[in-house]
């Protein structure tokens, strides 16, 4: 199919052609819904939808007013002009927002990325027993309906795990409860299980084209297993474990099913603010936030790709 | 020494270097290594089970398990669980009834009993409530005091109902998830026609996962096909159109649908703009009524107006911007100006006659909020899971073997689909088995733009969490929803397995 | 290395969020959009320039399911909520809500005692109110200029065809359906408390059901008018005058069949501020308060001293906010007051019996 040779048929050239605009379209229905929110998050007017001035590229019919109201949106005094950064920092909803995602983010990931390559490595060792239901058991959490997972987590979390208050005597008043449920400990906890799974996946991938017999060579050089790891194992399946963490970010990141059921107004993530701003107020400063995003996006992409080609030549193996 | 060699060769086990024989050493190290592994997996394993497997299977158990009433109405509850559910209501069970609602009016935990014993018996809100509050005032005999509060106590399903909500094990919700109904003597029946939901709910999740993945497979093939053919770095650069919207917040991606497709959104502009509503529009009229389909005309909201009042529409048309009014509006103000006020009425009536034939022309049609919203917003967030894995086995199959069958006198046809289609099966399965079982369960972009048929079983598990508070009920659901999933996550694994799944 | 300033930059972030709570703040939730504004210019910018309490602001869409989640959790967040009258009313049943003392309430700027100076009604043992206000629906005038003027022409889809906007729940809507099939406002509640009248309602609702979008935000149905989605919606009347007063939307109301209703301040029960919540709803009931509120948005103050100080819209000194109020005696007609005994006893019922009607 690559290329059409000099004898094909017209009938031949007429499929190649056509299934080359098909394949086009299908790009087309890809892409274009992202892109679309970009100029539509600069329109003038608060609506979703372009009006003829900006068809038009007429003047006043473009503005940044939604990036503007990203900041402003809950902000004490958004008129005034001393301390204006401050008071952003402290009220402003989405930069509330930014916060949460990045601090429940940025641990969850950890906690991932760093249980999710031990257990890597230890599933791609040939003797590990048990290998098919224990995998099937650490990737379950990416296959279960976040629904259920989040549902699941909220009854459970909102336990109180005080033992102090397990067996109550008499009327002596109640300690403190000791519950996960909406506090920043059990988003993080039930955003690293989120995300455990990919870590696992995109490790085993590096770990499977991964030369065990390195890690002989360094042990019969003498070698300790630690050594071994940080020195000769480590520096090669990094990249995989990278894209892993980078994964179990974007869990997190764009994870709302969860958050919903167990996030307090305080702990409101950057998908759940947007959540309730598509279900309760269309504006487009939602756009000016999907825009930010798809940014972001971009940039974690391009990380991803630039770790891969890195691990492929690191590996030897020619790039795809 | 070459004595005793040759000797166990034969009889006794091979020594190690310390003694011991060897095939118990190799089984030391083996276990001392496996035990290793174990140990690396152990964090993990441990972590899941405590924050994820065990809330899942604690979450199923309140599917069965609804202690609400039992803890709550200690005296009436040991007599109606050893109540046969036949026999007559006596007056010691109505005794211990008014003993409860004493308690619980007292300690203000009625209203949670009430709904319990309401979520079996519609009406026992307030029956519970009113009755608690003359309960303090009750005397003997109890049942006729029960009665004259609220005749409801005198018919024995309800009594019957309030056994059910008093058992706390129960498989009441489990069978109201399939659409069932307990009775306290025992007794299933099928829940009456207009309270039928959940089995048609299923159904329709089924239905929409099963579109979603068809036109994921319909769409992803071609593409990753194409992908799979063109040189590495083309094929790289195309790969970014595939992986840009994989990296993108699903929340965004939906945001993005709903300006695409609502009323005023881009695609209704491009199809008014190219006229390609009126062919759709002539199409479904063939099938069906088409005012299904569409949502509005601003041709006929003009028109419209006109009828009602040819001065003011005038009025408005002539006061509209420049490029804003429509084609209805601009000949119904022509008429006007040359015919005057009957002269408008009457264009204003041919273009409404024409209109039952032809549509007025900027028909805009419902694709958002409803059922097709869901699955085109769907598709779009799922196609990549099912291009990737389609890519990644195409990459597999050589190019000679085409080439081989053509030169044998295959026709296109046949050399695709005897010997390229069969080999990438095994892709189609990984990716259709993953886009189901991810559709299956999705949550947000029902949520958001599947308006009233859109909904899908998810929706309700999360409405009766988070608004009507029937947990049990909820659990229920979601046990049958994650019955059906981890069937497929089986089969996924039979089919493809696990170990395969590759991402990016 | 990266790692070390990672943990830095979060620790430090988690440092500034407990800043921000040392210096004593409240989470306030109501029904977002419009409203929501209202009250923050009313109640709570005055309140944080008087105390210097932070304010978290959220949204909901009404109901106690999330009230009656956090204190069955056992972990409550929110310290007061604006809810409707029959869930103020249950919530107190179910022990949800703290009961409130009318003594913290101030007295009208001429001494009239708090509990005389609240329209009869309006103060419930768990609550207070603050406003009347009322659901009516609304069209575009510019789209439909011989509008329509009664109940039954909303229900009347052949002479006036497009999509409805509703809400998704059976409160209202089934008092709308009566009251267009021909029942007068005054029995409403009798029919529907009959099976035929619950039958007849959703018979009524099935003539317009394939053309009905649902709406669950308050937010939603001057969205939906002004993106042309649908022909006329019913709506909260404040959220149609300020797409009119402040978005000089073309919108018109039809007052005939308005149900209305009070929104009241609730403590629910373990509230994390229950002391700060006090003077909040203390403060944002005083008369000047409840007053200023009616500027932004036409929603009548539930206190009679306030009255007088209504005077035109926030932003427009030409737009009189009187006429605007559901209880204008022109708008007053044909109202019907929800019933909020009715619903507290038979909402769970029927919201059972509205969501199978809606899947089927």
């Amino acid at each position: 199919m690559s290329g059409l040779p000099p004898y094909a048929s017209t009938g031949e050239r007429v499929w190649y052609y056509s299934f080359r605009v098909i394949c086009g379209l299908i790009f087309i229905f890809l892409i274009t819904p992202i892109l679309v929110v970009l100029p539509l998050s600069f329109n003038a007017q608060p609506y979703f939808s372009f009006t003829n001035e900006m068809l038009t590229f007429q003047e006043g019919a473009f503005s940044t007013r939604w990036y503007w109201d990203i900041l402003e949106n809950g902000m004490a005094n958004p008129s005034a002009t001393e301390g204006w950064w401050a008071d952003v920092w402290q009220n402003a909803q989405w930069v509330r927002a930014v916060k949460n995602s990045f601090f429940i983010g940025i641990f969850a990931t950890l906690i991932a990325t760093a249980l999710g390559t031990l257990a890597a490595i230890g599933l791609s060792r040939s003797e590990m027993p048990f290998s098919k239901v224990i995998m099937s058991i650490l990737i379950s959490p990416m296959i279960i309906p976040l629904v259920i997972t989040g549902a699941s987590m909220f009854s459970f979390f909102s336990l109180d795990f005080n033992p102090a208050n397990w067996v109550v005597e008499g009327d002596q008043p109640p300690e403190d409860r000791w519950q996960l449920a909406f506090t920043y400990g059990g988003l993080i906890l039930a955003h690293a299980a989120l995300g455990t799974p990919f870590v696992i996946i995109t490790v085993t991938a590096t770990l499977a084209s991964f030369d065990q017999s390195l890690v002989r060579a360094a042990q019969s050089m003498g070698a300790d297993p630690v050594r071994t790891f940080f020195k000769v194992q480590m520096p090669l399946i990094l990249p995989g474990v990278i894209s892993g963490a980078l994964f179990a970010f974007i869990t997190s990141f764009d994870e709302v099913v969860v958050v919903l059921q167990m996030a307090t107004a305080e702990q409101r993530t950057i998908p759940r603010q947007m959540f309730s701003g598509i279900r309760e107020q269309i504006s487009p400063t939602i756009l000016a936030v999907a825009t930010i995003l798809v940014i972001i996006s971009i940039a974690l992409l391009a990380t991803v790709e630039m770790l891969r080609r890195r691990s492929e030549k690191l590996r030897g193996m020619s790039p795809q | 020494m070459a004595e005793t060699t040759t000797e166990t060769t034969k009889n006794a086990p091979l020594l190690a270097a310390d003694g011991t024989p060897l095939r118990r050493k190799l089984e030391q190290a083996l276990f001392v290594s496996r035990m290793r592994a174990l140990g690396l997996v152990a964090p993990l394993l441990a972590f899941i089970l405590a924050v994820f497997i065990i809330p899942i299977v604690y979450f199923m158990i309140q599917g069965m398990h609804n202690p609400v009433y039992a803890d709550r109405m200690p005296n009436s509850t040991p007599i109606l669980q050893a109540w046969d559910g036949q026999s007559p209501v006596t007056e010691e069970m109505a005794e211990a009834m008014v003993k409860d609602l004493i308690l619980t009016r007292d300690n203000r935990e009625i209203g949670r009993v009430a709904t319990r014993v309401n979520q079996e018996f519609s009406g026992a809100r307030s029956m519970f409530t009113s009755s608690a509050r003359k309960a303090e005032r009750m005397e003997p005999p109890f049942l006729e005091a029960l009665v004259d509060a609220d005749k409801d106590w005198g018919k024995q399903e309800v009594w019957r109902a309030i056994k059910v909500a008093a058992t706390s094990w129960t498989p009441a919700y489990y069978l109201a998830a399939l659409d069932f109904q307990y009775a306290g003597d025992g007794s299933i029946t099928r829940q009456d026609a207009e309270r039928r939901i959940h089995v048609a709910l299923f159904v329709r999740t089924m239905e929409i996962s099963l579109i979603v993945t068809i036109s994921c497979f319909v769409l992803g093939y071609p593409v990753a096909w194409l992908l799979a053919e063109l040189p590495v770095r083309k094929a790289n650069l195309l790969m970014i159109l595939v992986l840009l919207p994989f990296w993108t917040s699903i929340l965004v991606r939906t945001t993005a649908w709903i300006a695409m497709l609502q009323g005023q959104g881009v695609m209704n502009d491009l199809m008014v703009f190219t006229g390609l509503n009126q062919v759709i529009l002539q199409i479904s009229m063939l099938f069906n009524d088409y005012k299904d389909l569409t949502v509005s005309s601003l041709c006929g909201i003009d028109v419209n107006a006109a009828l009602g009042s040819i001065p003011a529409a005038v009025e408005k048309f002539g006061a509209s911007p420049p490029g804003t009014l429509t084609r209805c509006g601009a000949e119904i103000l022509a008429a006007f100006e040359q015919g005057g006020e009957s002269g408008a009425r009457s264009h204003a009536e041919a273009l409404a006659a024409s209109a039952q034939r032809w549509g007025y022309g900027d028909e805009r049609f419902s694709m958002i909020y409803n059922k097709l919203g869901t699955i085109i917003a769907m598709t779009h967030i799922l196609l990549p899971f099912m291009i990737l894995p389609l890519y990644s086995v195409m990459k597999t199959v050589p190019p000679s073997y085409l080439r081989a069958a053509k030169s044998m006198g295959a026709t296109n046809w046949t050399a695709f689909w005897r010997v390229y289609f069969p080999q990438t099966i095994p892709g189609i399965g990984a990716g259709a088995l993953l886009v189901f079982i991810l559709a299956i369960g999705y949550y947000i972009t029902p949520a958001l733009v599947g308006g009233q048929d859109g909904q899908m079983i998810s929706n309700f598990i999360d409405f009766h969490m988070r608004r009507s508070l029937n947990w049990s009920l909820a659990a229920a659901l979601g046990g049958v929803l994650l019955i059906i999933v981890l069937f497929f996550y089986w089969l996924y694994d039979r089919i493809v397995g696990i170990d395969n799944m590759k991402l990016g | 290395m990266k790692l070390k300033n990672v943990l830095i930059g979060a620790v430090s972030a988690i440092a500034l969020a407990g800043a921000a709570q040392a210096a004593g703040q409240i989470t306030v939730v109501s029904w977002g959009g419009a409203y929501s504004k209202s009250q923050v210019e009313a109640y709570h910018k005055p309140f944080i320039a008087k105390t210097g309490v932070q304010i978290i602001s959220e949204d909901y869409n009404g109901g106690l399911a999330e009230v009656k989640a956090q204190v069955e959790a056992g972990n409550v967040t929110w310290d007061i909520v604006d809810v409707e009258l029959s869930d103020a009313v249950r919530g107190c049943d179910e022990g949800l809500l703290e009961p409130i003392d009318k003594s913290i309430l101030t007295a009208a700027p001429d001494g009239t005692p708090a509990e005389d100076d609240f329209i009869e009604g309006t103060l419930t043992e768990c609550a207070v109110a603050t406003i009347v206000w009322s659901t009516i629906y609304a069209y575009d005038k510019s789209k439909l200029p011989s509008g329509p003027t009664t109940m039954a022409d909303f229900f009347d889809l052949a002479k006036f065809p497009g999509k409805r906007g509703l809400r998704k729940t059976p409160k209202a809507n089934l008092e709308f359906a009566l009251i267009a099939d021909g029942v007068p406002a005054s029995e409403v509640y009798d029919v529907l408390s009959t099976d035929e009248g619950v039958d007849r309602a959703f018979a009524k609702l099935d003539q317009i059901k394939s053309e009905v979008v649902w709406w669950e935000a308050g937010a939603q149905p001057p969205q939906l008018l002004a993106d042309g989605e649908v022909v006329m919606t019913t709506a909260y009347n404040g959220r149609v005058f300020n797409a009119v007063a402040a978005e000089n939307k073309p919108f018109e109301i039809v007052w005939d069949g308005q149900v209305w209703d009070l929104d009241l301040w609730v403590i629910p029960k373990g509230a994390p501020n229950k002391d700060l919540a006090l003077d909040f709803l203390a403060f944002s009931t005083e008369t000047e308060q409840l007053a200023a509120q009616a500027s932004w948005i036409s929603y009548g103050p539930a206190r009679k001293s306030s009255a007088p100080l209504v005077g035109s819209y926030a932003t427009k000194p030409d737009l009189d906010m009187g006429p605007q109020m559901p209880t204008a005696p022109e708008n007053f007609k044909n109202a019907l007051q929800n019933d909020f005994e009715f619903w507290a006893d038979n909402q769970d019922e029927l919201n059972e019996r509205f969501n199978a009607w809606l899947a089927q």
